[in-house]
């Protein structure tokens, strides 16, 4: 392991104004995060613009924090009101709820809190392990191998997803054609689809299709029901200790789960839900009282919880190598790399190597904080998720009209809100996945760019993307993996990973 | 049986919807294409790369018509995932989800000419109108509260540069 690395990165990290940031990242994750209804996605969707005032390394820092914060705050609203904002954090309200229900509250949310700091160490060390190994391999790469290893993240994210595979390639595409919009920056500058509209020129601002999709369609889905309000807490939290008898029993569902979700966590698509998924009924199988799960099993929380954290963690380690996205907050942090004026990739640990560095060794201490922070403010947490959604959704709509705004005081990035939000709520009312079309929306113009760049050394000869051989390796993967999820026998089985035990 | 008839009604539409919804995107981006510059396969024009993504947006599209053609009919069963309850979506909120349009489309109409406050406040004020328990009286309470709180996160906490009094007040 390459020390000095380690050590810059805590020089960064330790940096008195980088932890501070850390710490606002990881609290208002939290904050945002335990509002019922809004999960991880949504959260940094919401709170990205926020960070864009901050220099880079900062800027990334807290939104790290803001991640983690968000996933710990999901499972902390999945735990007590059985609200989770995101599938992954379903598992977790499985056996949190019940136990919240039978007056264990407290154990359940320390339960979630030391598990997830388990296996965010873990992961952490992993990341700085494998990113950098993963780097010098990238390096190698030219225009076709990027391009293929693009179509194959894309294609793979499709394959853990949930519904139909024609409908969520569909989507990437519709992703991929938004991306297109504004100047063709590749040649002369062309602008594309952009109506005349000079404030398009720059193209769709990444923000405004998150915010859109993860803000706007989503209230509209929320408001077809009537929402309960006003307070759905039932009990009091004491006793946020764990006995020993607990402590035991959690012991090995987190080291198990954190390996299950390290190794997870680097699949593009899924890899998170299809961690907790897999650790709950993994847990579930190697329990001497499987009858006991979905009645207040504390091993039903511990593993999800610990192979979430781990796989959120590990999904890092292709973001910072090759600057492939594997989940949808992975998508939204190249937004941010880009709009910093930094190309997330493999030259990003030699040009930045503090921010490189210095960002994994915020991972763990942004893990530290949540442990440190979220057990005595769980009294904070409980109000927040008291919020009666009337009020909450209005909020959501203010906080991002004006964070959009700030970003480059364009109206036109508040408009295709609008746009964006309407369309995307049709789609998922059409059962469409929102998520493809991020990646897709994300992923464009590197897509773009290096089949352009790959076709010119070519000399126009299509067949250089399967004859250089790691090229061809990659689209075969992705062929493989495509055939295989449109496979009826497969997609079975892909349906019952997703829904067992819900 | 009913409960798995109307499953698949709606199945069917959702496709019927969706692949219509592709097919007419796919193909609006693919002749807005055939208007930039092509190129070729060896130095591809602006037009060269949206133009196949369009084409193929409507090919999908038509795949997915397709199946809810055969569902509708009643040639292809539906997958399970289809007729979960959870899926089970409340009619479309056209009166409330429009007035949530309506709040962010006002926000970006007046944020450059009344300034961030006042944009602030009408969009809360719609948005919160749209709330199932909110009266108007209640909505002005939660948009004044939220003007206030955003002034202070972003104006006063961030100090992000953001016009206050916008230029039609003079500002």
């Amino acid at each position: 392991m390459d020390l000095s690395g380690i050590a810059l990165g805590l020089e960064t990290a330790l940096q008195p104004e980088n932890i501070l940031i850390c710490l606002l990242g990881v609290t208002l994750g939290t904050a945002v995060g335990v509002l019922p209804g809004i999960g991880p996605t949504a959260t940094v969707a919401l709170l990205l613009p926020i960070t864009f005032s901050f220099d880079p390394i900062a800027s990334l820092i807290m939104l790290a924090g803001i991640y983690y914060g968000a996933q710990y705050g999901g499972s902390t609203t999945a735990i007590l009101i059985n609200l989770p904002g995101e599938s992954s954090s379903a598992v977790t309200a499985l056996d949190g709820h019940q136990m919240a229900k039978q007056g264990r509250a407290g154990p359940a949310l320390a339960t979630a809190a030391i598990g997830s700091f388990v296996a965010g160490t873990v992961a952490t060390v992993l990341v700085a392990v494998f990113a950098p190994q993963l780097v010098s391999v990238a390096l190698e790469f030219g225009s076709a191998e990027y391009f293929s290893l693009v179509v194959l993240g894309l294609i793979v994210s499709i394959s853990l997803a949930s519904g139909s595979t024609v409908k969520a390639l569909a989507m990437i595409v519709l992703g991929l054609l938004l991306g297109t919009v504004g100047q063709d920056l590749f040649g002369v500058g062309t602008p594309r689809f952009t109506f005349g509209v000079r404030e398009l020129y720059g193209g769709i601002d990444f923000v405004s299709i998150a915010v859109g999709l993860f803000g706007l369609a989503e209230i509209m889905r929320n408001l077809e029901h009537r929402h309960r309000s006003g307070s759905l807490m039932t009990k009091k939290i004491e006793g946020l200790w764990l006995s020993r008898d607990d402590a035991r029993r959690i012991t090995w569902p987190v080291l198990r789960g954190t390996a299950l979700g390290s190794v997870l966590g680097v699949l593009p698509g899924g890899g998170h839900v299809l961690a907790s998924f897999t650790s709950y009924s993994m847990e579930k199988r190697l329990s001497k009282h499987p009858e006991k799960f979905g009645k207040g099993a504390i091993e039903g929380v511990a593993g999800p919880e610990s192979a979430n954290n781990a796989a959120a963690q590990t999904s890092f380690i292709p973001l910072l190598s090759l600057g492939l996205p594997t989940h949808p907050v992975m998508a939204l942090l190249i937004g941010a790399f880009i709009i910093q004026g930094i190309q997330p990739g493999p030259n990003v640990i030699n040009t930045d190597p503090e921010l490189f560095w210095g960002l994994i060794a915020s991972f763990w201490i942004g893990n530290l904080m949540l442990v440190v922070l979220n057990l005595p403010l769980i009294g904070l947490w409980v109000k927040l998720i008291s919020v009666p959604y009337d009020v909450l959704f209005p909020a959501i709509i203010a906080f991002a009209c004006v964070g959009t705004y700030s970003i480059g005081l364009n109206p036109w990035d508040i408009f295709m809100i609008a746009i964006i939000g309407v369309l995307g709520y049709a789609l998922i009312r059409w059962r469409c996945e929102p998520v493809p079309l991020l990646f897709g929306f994300v992923l464009a113009p590197i897509l773009e760019d290096n089949l352009r760049r790959a076709m010119i050394i070519s000399r126009g000869d299509p067949s250089t993307f399967v004859t250089r051989p790691l090229s061809g390796v990659l689209l075969g993967l992705a062929a493989v993996v495509l055939v295989l999820s449109v496979l009826p026998a497969i997609r079975r089985k892909r349906e019952t990973v997703f829904t067992e035990d819900e | 049986m009913t409960d798995t008839d109307t499953g698949a009604r709606r199945a069917a539409r959702a496709d019927l919807c969706a692949g219509g919804a592709f097919v007419a995107l796919g193909g609006a981006f693919a002749i807005g294409a055939l208007t930039y510059d092509l190129g070729t396969a060896l130095r591809m024009g602006p037009g060269y790369v949206p133009l196949t993504l369009g084409c193929a947006l409507a090919a999908l599209g038509a795949l997915v018509l397709g199946h809810g053609v055969l569902v509708a009919l009643g040639h292809r069963t539906v997958e399970q995932e289809s007729l979960a309850p959870e899926d089970e979506a409340g009619p479309v909120p056209w009166h409330r989800g429009g007035l949530l349009v309506a709040a962010v489309v006002v926000f970006g109409f007046t944020v450059d000419g009344l300034g961030i406050g006042v944009a602030i406040f009408v969009a809360a004020f719609l948005a919160a109108l749209a709330g199932h328990r909110n009266s108007a009286l209640k909505a002005l309470v939660v948009a004044a509260g939220l003007t206030v709180l955003c002034l202070v996160v972003f104006v006063a906490l961030l100090q992000l540069r953001l016009p206050l009094l916008g230029e039609w007040l003079g500002g």
